[in-house]
């Protein structure tokens, strides 16, 4: 274990301390890392870290990670649009965006996630891929897995089983990409589904897919064995030794900077605040008294900050003192239910203590709180 | 040999003229050429023509400045060859093929300066060389020009001049600089003038290979906004290309003048993308600006280490850090990408040296290597030889920050300023749980054994409960014009939690109808939810007393606000062993705490208050009495 933390340290230092003139030759070439942890956050850091701080001209880099529950959106992705929010609450399934653009994936155990590192000029994504599949077919030769133009990889020509994003600096760029080996797939449909409809957004959009695991193809198959496939096939290929170094995310003097870049991607302005300008245009039913009322919502969002809000009350349903409280309340704070409640509540304590008032207004902010 | 005779009235409109016709009549000037002026292989390297009035070529002549000549390459003025331009001379000097009519003007080939545009110093203009605007104003100073000095009659090439063999210039002997600067006409000044270029350059930025063959891409944010000053490898955009996400970097240093997309718009390849403003002084930064420090040796520190060979860093900080011999290497970057700003080489100086001095040639700087054995020798050293200022202050670069109010923070606002109206008394006390902290310790074991975090709050609420039993007016509620008090039948009492975000306070609802046991799961489920920030709004609505256990910070008195629409509320300080006196008059450990209470003075009065207080100090002191009470 000791040894193995050392040995890891040794690496790294080689390629943090690489002088010009490079004489750990077994490093020149490539690099293959796997990441001990499984928080979303942390390894999407390690990414971050090795795109801002590492230096690939002389060697590129393969990092090899899995995730615990979550769902990671694309950079300039709407979650409201893209997934079901309550549903991740409740199964406690975290919710990430990653600085690369593309759709959304549902991350966990049984799917691997692989990073190519390499600089600007020698950004290749076709290449990757193909390494990929030649590692699929090099482990199991009649697996019918190809690479399209979208740059999926398909399994019998009809099921997607990597999807792929890309991000590209100054100097280096990354192509990270999925490989679904036995992951959920009744949760992946379920929370990538979202209840949201009236929701105006220029997003980008994911593309459903039809997915398949290739346990289901191939039970024997696992994902350290596909990992090692694939290390094996870029060790090969970058004519390196086939080792994988372990690192861990959390470690502080390896990765200097890293847990501000963890800290980073779990804040609320970062995930839902990076969110593009949508509009909503809805329509609540509420059931008050045995009648039906439809009340109609507009809002419109803003950095994830509610900018305009416009709610169709019927007359005389809410004094019109707390309705404007309401509204002037909500327009600038955050689009969350969190915040939406604490403030709806407090608002609640200020008006009279009328139970009729407070069984309207407790229901419409419930109605409120679950667009959010 | 060549002399030229002009009169003076054309000739004081050229710089050049007037420098050489000082010494000499006034009406009569001569000016001297060498006669055989080495013709040289200028003008995009062809052979050398015979040219002859090359004006740059006499002595302290700078090239042609004409902006048609293209960069650094003077242009020929023909001896035989018209001036033909149409469009200036041509890039590579080479003067166009000869206008049509109608651009030469009805009397022929139009005269030819030394170049075109800027060469208008000369006093001559070719009006074929002139573009657009500025082809009018040249166009007027030709016409004034000509109606100025009709005696010289047509205005002429100097070749043509010296065609005609009839002219003789002089050798100069003086040196004239052939400058922009020169340029001192009285009223055409300003047409004469080439291009606008006030205090900056406009650069525009364009829109480099993404690779892939990738031509268009959607602009997805924009980092800066017009009027922003950016640094070189400053992020400016962020685009997105097919799933691939782009941050394009900077690479001047300057001011940005417009952006020519907004957001989700398509950009192109190669097009412009934005427009940078840099200043002329400082020239355009070099693509690759990064200065290759030399090979790390192994007591460098890590963070340089990361970055391989690269120090960031603006020119301007080179300069700096070269002017006072700072190693970029040594350098803590603080910027962004661990660039190295200003202030950080501001700060090693300030370190090494004690005080900001001001870069100066004359400073004997001593080494990094041997300052830290040198620190104690060299301030005095420099306090000798440069005159240090004694006192000054560093600067201090942070700047106010301010931010709306949202969120919980408004919630607090709003509950807060509404809890003025209420007037509040404090009382104060001490409880010793000596014996509760004894009966939790046995309690504990057997709640996890049920999955339940046994704390000590629920043994408080429940007190609080039984007390509110006795003294119900402190469950109650007074109504907005003080005319009724409600008294509450449920106990909700509320618990003060402190969150990521701020502070909520859900409450457990009927604790007078729970079990320790059942207050100790809610509470659970209450500060799970908490710190998720799941709480719903029937968790945080309906309390009608509240306890803050402030004491898990730290505390020990404190003054809690009434939350409206209540009436009391109790501040748990911590728990701290002290020394007491028992009974018997001998000093013992004792596990003392801090309650304070502030109630509504309008309908609650101090001795309800103390009463109350003293009740919940008796069930808790002495926990065998709650069960006489418990229903």
């Amino acid at each position: 274990m000791v040894l193995q933390s050392v040995k890891s340290c040794l690496w790294m230092s080689c390629i943090l301390r690489t002088p010009k003139a490079c004489f750990w030759s077994t490093a020149s070439g490539g690099l293959i890392i796997q990441s001990v942890s499984n928080d979303v956050y942390q390894n999407l850091a390690v990414e971050d870290w090795i795109h801002d701080h590492m230096d690939l001209e002389k060697q590129q880099v393969l990092f090899l990670w899995r995730n615990s529950p979550a769902v990671v959106i694309g950079r300039h992705q709407n979650p409201w649009q893209e997934c079901n929010l309550r549903l991740l609450r409740q199964k406690n399934i975290k919710l990430a965006r990653r600085r690369s653009g593309g759709g959304t994936v549902y991350h966990d155990l049984g799917n691997i996630n692989l990073t190519f590192f390499t600089t600007r000029k020698k950004y290749e994504r076709m290449e990757n891929l193909k390494l990929v599949v030649k590692a699929l077919k090099a482990l199991r030769p009649l697996l019918d897995v190809h690479v399209t133009d979208r740059y999926d990889i398909l399994l019998d020509r009809k099921y997607k089983i990597s999807g792929t994003a890309a991000k590209l600096g100054r100097t280096s760029a990354y192509h990270h990409c999925t490989l679904l080996c036995n992951a959920d797939k009744c949760v992946l449909s379920s929370v990538l589904k979202s209840p949201f409809k009236g929701l105006k957004s220029n997003a980008t959009p994911s593309v459903p897919a039809l997915v398949k695991n290739l346990f289901e193809e191939d039970p024997s198959l696992t994902s350290e064995m596909l990992l090692d496939a694939i290390a094996k096939e870029y060790a090969v290929q970058h004519q390196i030794d086939h080792h994988i170094t372990l690192i861990n995310p959390a470690d502080e003097t390896l990765l200097p900077g890293i847990s501000d870049k963890t800290k980073e991607l779990q804040t609320w302005e970062w995930v839902y605040g990076k969110t593009p300008k949508f509009s909503i245009s809805t329509c609540l039913n509420m059931v008050y008294k045995d009648s039906v009322l439809d009340v109609k919502v507009n809002m419109d969002v803003k950095h994830g900050r509610i900018e305009v809000c416009n709610i169709d009350l019927p007359e005389q349903w809410l004094p019109p003192g707390l309705y404007s409280e309401l509204v002037k309340s909500l327009t600038g704070s955050k689009f969350c239910p969190n915040e939406t409640t604490t403030l709806v509540t407090t608002l609640l304590r200020l008006c009279p203590q009328d139970d009729e008032l407070h069984s309207r207004w407790s229901l419409l902010c419930e109605n409120m709180i679950r667009l959010m | 040999m060549f002399n030229v005779n002009l009169p003076w009235r054309i000739l004081r409109l050229c710089p050049v003229a007037r420098h050489l016709g000082e010494e000499v009549d006034p009406y009569l000037v001569t000016i001297t050429l060498p006669a055989e002026p080495q013709p040289r292989a200028c003008c995009s390297g062809r052979r050398a023509r015979d040219f002859i009035t090359r004006v740059w070529e006499w002595p302290g002549f700078s090239r042609c400045p004409s902006r048609y000549c293209g960069p650094g390459k003077p242009h020929a003025v023909h001896r035989r060859t018209p001036c033909t331009a149409t469009q200036g001379c041509g890039p590579h000097g080479n003067p166009l093929a000869v206008p049509p009519v109608g651009v030469c003007g009805p009397r022929g080939p139009r005269p030819l300066l030394v170049g075109c545009g800027g060469a208008a110093a000369a006093g001559w203009l070719c009006r074929g060389c002139v573009r657009g605007r500025s082809a009018r104003g040249k166009m007027a100073a030709v016409t004034a020009l000509r109606s100025s000095c009709r005696a010289a009659g047509r205005l002429v090439c100097i070749h043509r001049v010296r065609s005609c063999s009839s002219i003789r210039f002089i050798k100069s002997k003086y040196v004239c600089v052939f400058d922009k600067s020169a340029l001192k006409f009285s009223h055409q000044q300003r047409l004469f003038r080439t291009s606008a270029v006030s205090c900056g350059q406009i650069v525009q930025f364009k829109l480099s290979d993404i690779g892939e063959g990738i031509t268009e891409v959607t602009v997805k944010e924009w980092y800066i906004k017009e009027g922003d000053s950016v640094s070189q490898f400053d992020s400016i955009c962020e685009v997105q290309s097919d799933k691939a996400s782009v941050t394009i970097t900077s690479r001047y240093d300057g001011i940005i003048r417009k952006l020519h997309y907004s957001i989700d718009d398509i950009a192109y390849v190669g097009k412009p993308l934005v427009d940078i403003e840099i200043d002329a002084s400082k020239g355009l930064a070099s693509e690759e600006d990064v200065v290759e420090t030399p090979p790390m040796s192994h007591e460098e520190h890590t963070h340089q280490e990361i970055k391989g060979h690269k120090t960031l860093a603006t020119p301007a900080v080179r300069r700096l850090a070269m002017e006072n011999n700072i190693k970029l290497s040594e350098v803590v970057g603080t910027g962004k990408d661990n660039r190295i700003l200003k202030e950080d080489i501001l700060n090693y100086l300030a370190k090494q040296t004690g005080a900001i001095l001001p870069p100066s040639p004359k400073a004997e700087i001593v080494p990094p290597q041997r300052r830290a054995e040198a620190v104690p020798a060299a301030p005095k050293d420099k306090a000798r030889k440069i005159p240090v200022p004694v006192s000054r202050p560093i600067a201090f670069a942070g700047k106010d920050k301010t931010e709306p109010v949202t969120g919980f923070q408004k919630a607090m606002v709003k509950t807060m300023s509404a809890a003025l109206k209420i007037p509040h008394f404090g009382y104060s006390d001490e409880i010793d749980l000596t014996q509760l902290v004894q009966l939790r310790e046995e309690l504990k074991p057997l709640a996890e054994m049920r999955g339940v975090k046994l704390s000590f709050m629920p043994f408080f609420i429940k007190a609080a409960s039984l007390g509110l039993l006795q003294y119900p007016i402190l469950n109650a509620s007074l109504d907005e014009n003080c005319q009724n008090v409600t008294y509450k039948a449920s106990h909700n009492i509320g618990v003060a939690m402190d969150t990521e975000q701020g502070l909520i306070v859900p409450n457990v609802k009927n604790v007078q109808v729970c079990s320790v046991f059942d207050i100790a799961v809610e509470l659970n489920r209450l500060q799970s939810l908490g710190s998720a920030g799941q709480l719903g709004t029937s968790d945080l609505t309906g309390g009608t007393f509240t306890l803050s256990n402030i004491g898990t910070i730290g505390g020990t008195y404190a003054k809690p606000v009434i939350l409206p629409p209540e009436v009391a509320i109790g501040a748990l300080g911590k728990i701290q062993v002290l020394p007491r006196f028992n009974s018997k008059g001998e000093v013992f450990k004792a596990q003392i705490m801090n309650v304070s209470w502030s109630a509504d003075h309008r309908i609650i009065d101090g001795a309800t208050m103390a009463r109350f207080s003293n009740l919940w100090k008796s069930y808790l002191e002495n926990p065998a009495s709650m069960l006489l009470d418990l229903k």
